[in-house]
Order: C-alpha cells, then sequence, then structure tokens
C-alpha cells in the first residue's frame, strides 16, 4: 500500500503540470465475456487507452456470465474489486435495482458525439437503466443450414415452427426470454401486443402450446457456442444465437449455415460501474468509459465483431473486418436489409415476469 | 509435559497406605493425572488449530449463513417498517385495500427508500412472490417525488414562513414532548437526518422535505385540543397556530396519490403479500422449494404449471442412483483387476482411470458430444453397420442417458479408487481357500471375495452419490430437458435470479437429503464398514 | 531321482512333473513322487526351491507346464481346485474375516449342497475334533492364533477329504505352541487315516511329524527318505547340511575299495570314510559327519580308525550336552557333542586333544 502512494506520488511529480486534475488509479479491472469479444474491446478500447496513458495496468476478468451474483457477493463481503463490468441491459437493470451499480448522469459521463449531439440524444433510447453505459446493439436471431432447406430457403421467422417444410432439429434457447415472443408471433399475435398477450395466463398456455408442437424437435442450449456447433455439425437444421456467433460460423468458419434476419429480438449490452468504488479508481474508470464509448471507439469496435455501435453517430463509421476485409454494415443487426423486421425487447416487462415465466417454462420443459 | 509424567510416575513412599494415591510431590495422583493429561489436550488442540479455523471459516460458516438466508426476510421490515406496523390490523380477508392511514406510513418509508435506493431492492424481493410487483416498486421510486403533497407544505409554509426554516424543525424535532405530540413527524424527521447524513449535506441549511409537512398536517389534524393546550415546548405558540388553521387546507389523498402513479396500489393481493412477507423470518422460501407457496391466505399448492422442485428433486435422486449403480457395474470389474495386477502394471492402468480428472470439462463434454450426437460417431456406425436406419438415429444426448454416461465418466474413478485400496487389501489366499474348500470361481467370489470388498463399495457409493448430487455443469450441458438435476436450478437462482433465499433452501433440503440417506445407510450397512483407502 | 516309495498303494502321484513361470527357467524339474495312503509326506526346503509350488499343483491353483498329477490313479491335471476334493490349511489360515467360525467350517459343506442338519452336526464334531466346540459363534479376529490355527485344521477336514495339505501352517505361532501343534496336528492325521502332504521349511518340524520326509533343493527332490535315514544317512552334502548339525571337511579321495574309501583332508592328514557319492580316486569330495558321532576318547574307537588332531576353540555347557567347538583340519566350526556324564572331562579352550569317529559314520559325499 505504502509503495503504492509512493509511486502515485512519484508519477504526479513526473506528470506535475499536466492535466490530471484527480487522482488517478494506476490500475482498473475490466470484466466482460471472453473469446472474440473481449478480444474486439481489447483492440478497440484499452489498447488505445494504454497509448494515450503509459504505465496503466488493465486487468481483464472473464466473469460478465456471472457478474450478478459475484458483484452482489463482493459488495456483501465490502470488498469491489472491479472497476467496470460489461453485462447485458437486463442483468444491468437488476443490478441497479440491487444498489449494486452506480447511477450516473450520461451527458456528464460520456462524450458528446462526434457531431456535438449531447450523449444522452446519442444513445437516445438504449439508455435504458440508470446504471447502463450502452455499448454495442447486437440481436438474437437464427441461422440455418442451406443444405437442409432445399429449394425453399427460410425467411420468415415461422419457419422455425414448420417442421413439415423444415425437418430436423432446431436449437433455442432453455430459458423463456425470446421464445415466448416469436410464438405468439407465429401464433399469429401483432408485434405491438405480444407482451399485453404474454402477461395474461391465456396468452402464456397460448405460446406453451405454440412451443409444444416443436417441442420433440429442439435441442436446448445454454451456452452461446453451442448453435455454432450444432449448425457446424449439422445437428440441427436451424437454431437460434447471438448474430455474431453466427457471422463468424458465416464468414470466419465458411460453413454452409445463412442468416434468418426475421424477428431478430434486438438487445444491449454495456457497461455498469459497481457502485461504491474508492475515489482514485473512480475517476480513472471515469476518464476511461468517457474515452471508450466515445463515437470512433465505439465504431471501431465493429471492426472485430459483427455488432451495432450503440451511438447514432458512429454508424457511419463502421468500416471493415479488421481481418476479413469486408465491409461489416451489411452484417450489422441494425443494417436496414436486415432490420425490416425486429422485435424490441422488453426490459421492464421481463423484470416482473422473469421469476415466474422462468419457473413456468422449467416446469413445462421437463414435463 | 515431561516433568509432570515424572511426577504421576514416581511412586511416593507411603502413599501405598489409604487415602487417595499422592504423586512426589504429595498433590493427589488423580489431579497431577488431569494436569498432565489437559496440557497434552491443548497441546493436541493447537496442533489442529489451523485446520479447525479454516473448516469453520471456510465451510461450517457458509452452511450457517446458507441455513441462515433459507428463512431471513428482514429487508421488508426494514425497508418499510412503518408499513408494515401499519398494515398489522388489516385484514386480508375483508377484501378491501387498506386505509389512508397505511398509504401514509407507505409513503414516508418509500421516501426514504427512494433516496436511500431500497426499494427497487425490496421489489426485486416481492417479485419472487408476486409478479409485478417490482416495476410497481421502480416505477412507484421514480413518481414519489413528483406527488402532490408539496400542496401541504405550500400551506404551511404559506400560514407560517418560519416553517421553512431548517432551524425551527431542529428545535421542535429536539423535544420530547413536541416529539409525542408528533408521532408521525418525529419518526418521519428521524428519516429526513438519515437522508440528509446520507447525502453528505448540512442538516441545518436543508429546506425540509415535503413528506415532513405531510406528517406534519397528519399530526396536527389528529392532535386532541388538550394535548395542543398542554404543549410547553419549544415553538409552542407556532405549533398551536398552525394546529388552529390546519383544517383551512385542502386534505390530499395519499391513497389516490399512489394509485395515480400505478392502480396496482389498490389491488388488495400486492398489500396481501407485502403483509404476509412483512415478518423478519419466513418459511415463504422453503414452501417454494417444495412446490408450495405462502399467500396471504395461507399455505397453497403452486399451480400445476409451475411446479418443478419436487420433480427435479426425485429426478436428482433417481439419476444420482442410477449413476452409482453404473459406476458399480463399470468400476468394480477395473478395480478388481487392477488389485490383482502386479503394482507396476496397475500403477499404469491406474493413470488411465484418473485421467479424466486432467481433462478440462469442456473437452470432456465436447468429446461426448462428438461421439454420441446424432451425426455423432456412434450413430455413424451404426448407420453405417444398418443397426438403425439413417433417419431414425439413436438419440443419446442432451437426455437422461447423455447425463448418466457422461457423469459416469466423470464419477467413475472416484468408485474405482476406494474399491481398489479395498480390494489390495484383501489376500488372494481367501479365493483359493474357498476354491480348495470346494466353491466354484463364481461362489468362492460371490461369498467370499464380494462380502470383503463392500466396504469399498459402501465408500464409492458415497463418495459418486453425494458428488452427483450436487454436480450441474455437466447436467446443463449434456442433460437437454430430461437430465438436468435441482443444482442446476440453485446455480439459477444464485447466479441469474438472484434468488440466493431460494437456492439456500433448496440447498439445505438437499443437504438433509444426504444426511438422511447417510443416516440409512448408516443404519443398513455401517459407517464402519466404509473404508475410503 | 529315483523316489522310490510303497508304489504299491499309491495315492498321490507325481510323475515327469516341470513347472515353469517364465519359460526359461524350471522351478520344477522332472519331479516323480508318490505319496502313500495314509502317509504323512513333508516336502522340506530352503525358500525358492519349489517345495510350495508342488503342493500349488497338487492343490490345482497352479498347472503343471509337463507331466502328471494323478490322485487315486486318476489324472487331476485338467480338474479346477473345487473339483478335487482336497482340503487345505493355508499359512495365514486363510479363515474368512466377515463369517462367523461355524460358518467358516460350514462353508465346505454349504458348497457341497449338504442339508442344514448335517451340516450343523459335522461342523459341531470338527469343532470338538479340534476342542473348540465353544467358539462357534466368534469371528476369526476374536480367536488367537494357535485357535485360528485349530480353526483352519478343522475347515480343511471337516468335509472329510481323502488328501489334506498343509502349507507351513505353524510359521506364525510360537516355539511352545507350535510344538504342541505338531503333536496335534501328526496325531489327527493318523487317527482319521487322512493322507496328507506338508509344507515347511523347518527340518525340525518335518523330522518330528512325517512318515517319510521329501527335501528340495532347486527344483529337484535331494531325498525322499523317512527322518531317521534322512539324518543318519544323507545322500548328498546338501541334504547333509540341510538337516541338522554336521560338520564337514574338505579333501580328495585317494581311494575306494571293500566298501570304504580313504580321503587324504587339504591338511594332508588321512582318514577313512563311507564312499556314500564319490566321483572316483583323485576326486574332490566333502566329509560329512554329525557333532554326536564325534570321539574325543579314542579308547571307545576301533585299532585301525585314523585319529585327528584338533585344538579346543570354545566350551559351552548346555545343560543336558556338551557342545565344543574345535580347529580341525584348518576348520574353525568343527562342533562336537558329548553327553552330560559323570565321568566325561570339560574340555577347556586351548587344549590339544586326539579325536575319531567310526568310518560308517563319516561319509564322503559330492564336493
Amino acid at each position: 500500500m505504502k509503495t503504492k502512494t509512493i509511486l502515485m506520488t512519484a508519477t504526479a511529480v513526473v506528470l506535475a503540470g499536466a492535466a490530471s486534475a484527480e487522482e488517478m488509479a494506476d490500475s482498473m479491472t475490466l470484466v466482460s465475456w471472453g473469446g472474440a469479444y473481449q478480444a474486439s474491446q481489447v483492440n478497440a478500447y484499452s489498447e488505445p487507452y494504454k497509448a494515450l496513458n503509459p504505465g496503466l495496468e488493465v486487468i481483464w476478468d472473464e466473469s460478465s456470465n456471472e457478474a450478478v451474483a459475484k458483484l452482489r457477493a463482493m459488495n456483501e463481503a465490502g470488498n469491489v474489486t472491479w472497476d467496470l463490468v460489461d453485462v447485458v441491459a437486463s442483468d444491468a437493470i437488476r443490478l441497479c435495482d440491487e444498489g449494486l451499480a452506480m447511477e450516473f448522469d450520461p451527458d456528464e459521463l460520456l462524450a458528446e458525439g462526434d457531431d456535438g449531439t449531447p450523449a444522452s440524444e446519442d444513445f437516445g433510447d438504449l439508455i435504458v437503466s440508470d446504471c447502463f453505459i450502452p455499448q454495442i446493439v447486437y440481436s438474437t436471431t437464427f441461422g440455418y443450414r442451406t443444405d437442409m432447406v432445399g429449394d425453399t430457403p427460410p425467411t420468415d421467422v415461422c419457419a422455425v415452427f414448420d417442421t413439415e417444410t423444415y425437418p430436423g432439429k432446431r436449437s433455442l434457447e432453455k430459458r423463456p426470454i425470446n421464445n415466448m415472443e416469436w410464438a405468439l408471433i407465429c401464433d399469429g399475435v401483432s408485434d405491438e401486443e405480444v407482451y399485453d398477450v404474454l402477461e395474461t395466463e391465456e396468452g402464456q398456455a397460448r405460446a406453451f402450446a405454440k412451443l409444444d408442437t416443436i417441442k420433440d424437435d429442439v435441442i436446448w442450449w445454454s451456452a452461446g457456442a453451442d448453435t455454432p456447433q450444432l449448425l457446424a455439425d449439422g445437428e440441427v437444421v436451424m437454431g437460434s444465437t447471438y448474430n455474431g456467433r453466427l457471422f463468424s460460423v458465416i464468414e470466419e468458419q465458411k460453413q454452409p449455415v445463412a442468416m434468418l434476419w426475421d424477428a431478430q429480438v434486438f438487445d444491449l449490452d454495456g457497461w455498469i460501474i459497481p457502485a461504491g468504488l474508492p475515489a482514485d479508481r473512480l475517476a480513472r474508470v471515469k476518464d476511461f468509459v468517457k474515452f471508450a464509448t466515445d463515437t470512433q471507439r465505439l465504431a471501431d469496435q465493429a471492426k472485430y465483431i459483427s455488432y451495432g455501435p450503440a451511438r447514432q453517430s458512429s454508424a457511419p463509421l463502421v468500416g471493415k473486418h479488421a481481418e476479413l476485409g469486408i465491409e461489416m454494415a451489411p452484417h450489422m443487426p441494425t443494417d436496414p436489409n436486415n432490420a425490416k423486421h425486429t422485435f424490441l425487447y422488453n426490459y421492464e416487462w421481463w423484470a416482473d415476469y422473469r421469476d415466474d415465466l422462468d419457473a413456468k417454462f422449467q416446469a413445462w420443459l421437463a414435463q | 509435559m515431561a516433568e509432570a509424567t515424572a511426577d504421576t510416575a514416581t511412586p511416593t513412599p507411603g502413599s501405598v497406605a489409604t487415602g487417595p494415591m499422592l504423586a512426589a510431590d504429595g498433590v493427589p495422583l488423580k489431579r497431577s493425572l488431569a494436569r498432565a493429561l489437559r496440557r497434552e489436550k491443548l497441546r493436541a488442540l493447537a496442533l489442529i488449530a489451523p485446520l479447525l479455523i479454516f473448516i469453520l471459516v471456510s465451510f461450517i460458516a457458509p452452511i450457517v449463513d446458507m441455513l441462515f438466508r433459507s428463512v431471513e426476510n428482514e429487508i421488508v421490515s426494514e425497508t418499510l417498517p412503518r408499513t408494515v406496523v401499519a398494515l398489522k390490523d388489516w385484514d386480508y380477508e375483508s377484501g378491501e385495500g387498506p386505509g389512508e392511514d397505511v398509504y401514509a406510513a407507505l409513503y414516508v418509508d418509500l421516501v426514504e427508500a427512494e433516496e436511500m435506493k431500497t426499494h427497487t431492492r425490496l421489489g426485486s424481493r416481492l417479485n419472487y412472490e408476486m409478479t409485478g410487483i417490482s416495476s410497481l416498486f421502480r416505477k412507484t421510486g421514480r413518481g414519489i417525488g413528483r406527488m402532490d403533497t408539496d400542496a401541504y407544505t405550500k400551506a404551511i409554509t404559506t400560514l407560517d414562513a418560519a416553517w421553512n426554516e431548517p432551524a425551527t424543525w431542529i428545535a421542535v424535532m429536539d423535544d420530547d414532548s413536541a416529539r409525542a405530540l408528533l408521532p408521525e413527524t418525529a419518526s418521519a424527521w428521524s428519516s429526513w437526518t438519515r437522508i440528509v447524513a446520507a447525502n453528505n449535506d448540512d442538516i441545518a441549511k436543508e429546506e425540509p422535505g415535503d413528506f415532513l409537512f405531510t406528517t406534519l398536517y397528519r399530526d396536527l389534524s389528529a392532535a386532541t385540543p388538550d394535548a395542543l393546550a398542554g404543549y410547553e415546548g419549544p415553538e409552542a405558540a407556532r405549533v398551536r397556530e398552525a394546529a388552529a388553521r390546519i383544517g383551512s387546507i385542502e386534505p390530499v389523498s395519499l391513497r389516490e396519490q399512489f394509485l395515480d402513479i400505478d392502480k396496482d396500489w389498490s389491488d388488495v393481493q400486492v398489500w396481501g403479500t407485502i403483509q404476509a412477507f412483512s415478518p423478519k423470518y419466513t418459511p415463504g422460501y422453503f414452501l417454494s422449494a417444495v412446490d408450495l407457496q405462502e399467500t396471504p391466505s395461507g399455505i397453497e399448492q403452486q399451480p400445476d404449471d409451475q411446479k418443478i422442485y419436487r420433480l427435479l428433486f426425485k429426478r436428482t435422486m433417481f439419476m444420482s442412483l442410477a449413476i452409482m449403480f453404473s459406476c458399480i457395474l463399470l468400476g468394480y470389474p477395473v478395480a478388481f483387476l487392477l488389485s490383482s495386477l502386479p503394482l507396476r502394471t496397475s500403477n499404469v492402468l491406474l493413470i488411465l482411470v484418473l485421467l479424466p480428472f486432467w481433462t478440462s470439462l469442456l473437452v470432456r463434454t465436447s468429446a461426448w458430444k462428438v461421439l454420441l450426437q446424432q451425426q455423432g460417431v456412434i450413430n455413424d456406425v451404426l448407420v453405417w453397420m444398418g443397426v438403425v436406419a439413417d433417419n431414425d438415429r439413436l438419440v443419446m444426448i442432451n437426455n437422461q442417458f447423455g447425463t448418466i454416461v457422461a457423469m459416469t465418466h466423470i464419477l467413475l474413478p472416484f468408485m474405482i479408487l476406494p474399491l481398489y485400496s479395498v480390494m489390495k487389501t484383501i489376500p488372494p489366499t481367501y479365493l483359493r481357500a474357498a476354491k480348495s474348500l470346494g466353491a466354484t470361481n463364481w461362489t468362492a467370489f460371490w461369498r467370499v471375495y464380494f462380502p470383503q470388498s463392500v466396504p469399498g463399495i459402501g465408500a464409492g457409493c458415497i463418495l459418486v452419490f453425494i458428488l452427483s448430487i450436487g454436480y450441474y455443469i455437466t447436467p446443463e450441458l449434456v442433460g437437454g430437458t430430461t437430465g438436468t438435476f435441482i443444482s442446476n436450478r440453485i446455480a439459477y437462482h444464485i447466479s441469474s435470479s438472484l434468488n440466493w433465499g431460494l437456492a439456500a433452501a433448496l440447498g439445505t433440503i438437499l443437504l438433509v437429503l444426504v444426511l438422511a440417506l447417510y443416516w440409512v445407510y448408516d443404519r443398513i450397512v455401517g459407517i464402519d464398514n466404509v473404508n475410503l483407502g | 531321482m529315483n523316489a522310490t516309495g510303497p508304489a504299491a498303494s499309491a495315492f498321490v502321484e507325481f510323475e515327469r512333473v516341470q513347472k515353469s513361470y517364465d519359460g526359461e527357467t524350471l522351478v520344477v524339474k522332472d519331479l516323480n513322487l508318490s505319496v502313500a495312503k495314509g502317509e504323512f509326506l513333508t516336502m522340506l526346503g530352503p525358500s525358492g526351491s519349489g517345495k510350495t509350488t508342488c503342493l500349488m499343483m497338487l492343490a490345482g491353483f497352479e498347472t503343471a507346464t509337463h507331466g502328471e498329477i494323478r490322485l487315486g490313479g486318476k489324472e487331476i491335471n485338467n480338474i479346477p481346485p473345487h473339483k478335487r476334493g482336497i482340503g487345505m490349511v493355508f499359512q495365514n489360515y486363510a479363515l474368512f474375516p466377515h463369517m462367523t467360525v461355524a460358518e467358516n467350517l460350514s462353508f465346505p459343506l454349504e458348497v457341497r449342497k449338504i442339508d442344514k442338519a448335517t451340516r450343523e452336526e459335522k461342523v459341531k464334531r470338527a469343532l470338538d475334533m479340534v476342542q473348540m466346540g465353544a467358539f462357534g459363534g466368534r469371528r476369526p479376529a476374536q480367536l488367537s492364533g494357535g485357535q485360528q490355527q485349530r480353526i483352519a485344521l478343522a475347515r480343511a477336514l471337516v468335509f472329510e477329504p481323502e488328501l489334506v495339505l498343509m502349507d507351513e501352517p505353524l510359521g506364525a505361532l510360537d516355539k511352545q505352541l507350535r510344538e504342541h501343534m505338531q503333536f496335534e496336528i501328526t496325531n489327527l492325521a493318523h487317527n482319521l487315516g487322512i493322507t496328507t502332504v506338508y509344507v515347511t521349511h523347518d527340518q525340525t518340524e518335518a523330522l518330528t511329524m512325517s512318515d517319510r520326509v521329501a527335501v528340495f533343493d532347486d527344483g529337484v527332490i535331494q531325498q525322499l527318505a523317512p527322518p531317521d535315514e534322512l539324518y543318519e544317512q544323507p545322500q548328498n552334502s546338501f541334504v547333509a547340511q540341510f538337516i541338522g548339525e554336521n560338520n564337514t571337511l574338505h579333501g580328495s579321495v585317494e581311494k575306494i575299495s571293500g566298501g570304504r574309501c580313504t580321503v587324504r583332508l587339504d591338511d594332508g592328514q588321512v582318514i577313512d570314510a563311507m564312499p556314500v557319492k564319490v566321483a572316483g580316486e583323485g576326486e574332490r569330495t566333502l566329509i560329512s559327519i554329525r557333532p554326536e558321532r564325534v570321539e574325543v576318547n579314542s579308547d571307545s574307537l576301533g585299532p585301525d580308525a585314523h585319529t585327528l588332531d584338533a585344538e579346543v576353540l570354545e566350551f559351552i555347557y548346555m545343560g543336558d550336552v556338551f557342545r565344543t567347538r574345535l580347529r580341525v583340519a584348518g576348520n574353525d566350526n568343527f562342533v562336537i557333542k558329548t553327553r552330560n556324564r559323570a565321568d566325561q572331562t570339560r574340555l577347556a579352550p586351548g587344549e590339544k586333544v586326539k579325536i575319531g569317529w567310526l568310518p560308517e559314520d563319516c561319509r564322503a559325499l559330492d564336493a
């Protein structure tokens, strides 16, 4: 501890006269999902930031899939070691509800767009929680084996429920979210009414009845890598997963798989700052976040992975893939060609109904 | 230590006679011995102390914490202390919502909770019991600052601007008789001091919040003329003046205010849930864990479409037993072979047995998928051999079969090792003796060898069964819908739904089940007959 | 080796039996042996001499590599152990620890499908036979070594086999108990008239118990004879040295004539001996003579007897006998035993004496 203080004092002396008015910690622990996604964050955010801040130590922790539980445990133990945590929007809402994530004012914390738009406008509706700093828009959508669908490649999400035209197994995530919505849409409910219908007992029964029609043909996945593998092995004819995973199956592994963008469900991923950070670490994290979520940085991430930047002002800056050299814009879930029919995930609604429907969903699965 | 032993060992001349035996120094031998033994015990205790402390901290404490969490429910009474008290007299069965007093209590509670950011946490907690409460609390938190209660503030400060001065409030609220006269205000004032302190503000400079004026209005309206007349505390004139003119202020219905934010506040189900879960300790989690639920009108069965835990407990037991038996079937011959081989060969083979330990879980699981899936190696071979039709491939993974296969593979070493160590100690002469006495190979094995290997089977069974009961990663990956365990739900509630109370209740039940089975096992087989090698 | 026995009533026969475990060396080399019905035959030899292997082949736990083993005239090479009907007592008794004494005894009867009443009666009789009638309900672990030994014996006899094999059954007992059990076993065997093949490395045991003893060494029976013959007329130097105490002197044969031979010892002195196993005149030989057959008092010897010069090195008083160690013809370990008689002189160390013996007691054997 003492050494650290001396070091920091020394740094301060060296940097005397530099802009740093607040004292910032010289190391920072970032939590993310590992794999290609984390790599894109390292390339687009932390490496450029380290270049600007020599001597800064950035530690990555691949714990995002259990971040909520771990943060709560850390908070109870009174020792939060993380500085910035990458989570999906629904987890951010949960963490905010639990008081585990810090609330902030977007216009104060985040940089303006490159065209001068205030952050709150540039991100717009994507700031779904007072604690959530949006980063990317991704979608959960379907991929299918081009060699297993005959001459009529599916164009409609309801192909999932059409086992006559498209026989074979399909993979769906082992949770109610998205599946219930797709089931209702394919049972004739309009997009706008999905959640109103799902709120009623009859609506839920209706969704389960629709899912019943394909229950024997479904392989349920729980890890994002499952569907790409099942598609590559030919175990399933179609399956849902994150669009970035499908991009890698199609473009990087060159498997005979194609995207079915119809009724893709948009979801958000972003940062939260744990509540109760000490001043020096908080100062460091705020500085990093301002940098890492500016217009250019968010656009840069799309060079490495096919997820859309959360800022409107970043969209025009999206370029080519860093290694494959292909234009990334057509692979973004937000590309007009892909986004002809999208479905909006209702975070508030699921925050209420998640526990209840999950119990029902598990009971239905176990029957 | 050494001297003490010497003391007790040295015979004392004359002590042979009557009376208590004395040590050489004249101390009774018994006491001397006890002292020597005590020192020995203390030393032994000091030696095991590190382990003891380690176990206490890393094992006993978490279990106690888990047991505690499974019944702990302080969040409701801590977040809504006034509401919980006010709701006591409300009768759910009446079918009517509670009165204005309860809404007033809720108002003050939620103002503080919103400032402290605890209302959403309470919402999540109650949402486990009733769907929709989470958003109700979140929504109410956002609306609580925008209620029409500022009408009271305006009216009272218009009557007397001094009420806008923090000093007035501090003076009044510092006095015991004033607090007795204005109980709700006093209670709200303590909340106010906490809010101000949490924001690092100075109470002497902060303009009093709207809710203080609301409670002041309610207290003054409710105060009897006698009480007012008898009040001699600070600002007595000002308080009497305000009380005299309080009737002129247009009342604001807090119930209406809450209903404006969300009509669900008129739902008796919401109030019933808050009331049912207001005690500090609740059986609710345990009830949920066995597919019951605590409702405002008592304990009820969960609706059929939500019953899952009893089924999963049964399935977990069944699958664990199946895994245990397949481990015996596969492990026994292997251990038998190993124990009859020369040491060098058996050591090499043991390494093969232990190999699953050294491969990563994901590699193992992927290997099973490659083998067992419908387009997998085994199915390909069967199709090629013409045993199964191409369009009718066997389903061997993502079901119970897959789970049993994969878990048997993983847990087999836990069966083989204790079996091996027990079999190693059974001399081959027993088998020879049995054969020389006329027993066939099978009789010799079954009557003589097998009974002696039972301790190894017992140890292996306990290990495999207990380990498999707690496994969740493998069932999650290869279990599909029919091969998942209760542990998968525990993991879900720990890491995903954050319903740690339910997870703790499920875990406690699992613990009790294991202990009960252990007890039964002890009664049938006898735990002395277990040899862990 | 010509192992002649009472061949007319041969009950157990080994004919040209060989055994090899590794295919390179023979542990049993061309064994011929026959045991008469009711005979008590002991296989005696150092460890690794092949005696236990022979026993195991007879019991059926090892198969002969070559040759024939017959029991009651029938070849039993291919009969599994449990069908041979041979009782066996093992080195560590091999009592089944999970069964009571009575259950142990009942076991061979149960596998023979004998009814319960008969079983109980036979078990009781067998237990009484070894004076253990009161111990039927105990577990083997609750018994002393000697008691276990009796139970093992009773178990081997309870099903009334015609042949009993015993593999060093007394090895684990203390001296006194061992001597007592030797007596009991021989008594039982003779009273019941069963044939016994007994393996031991203890020569006293072999001499006191057996009708005949087969001395094994290096996979070959060195001599097969009744105990007295074995002791007094050893056929080769191995037997002479292995059985009882023995003095040896080295020399070469000078002349053989008329059932006597003259031997010149290595220090030049000349003695007479029986030419039991000498290659011919001029060949090396080993002179063997028992300590108790050496005379210090030359008066008791014949007039033509040779005498040798000796120096007393040590005198030990042993109660019934005196044991005197001498230096004779360069051998410092030449021992003589004289009975403690009233007129017997006690030799003092340093004393020079003349010793001699009858030529019949002195055997010239293979060097």
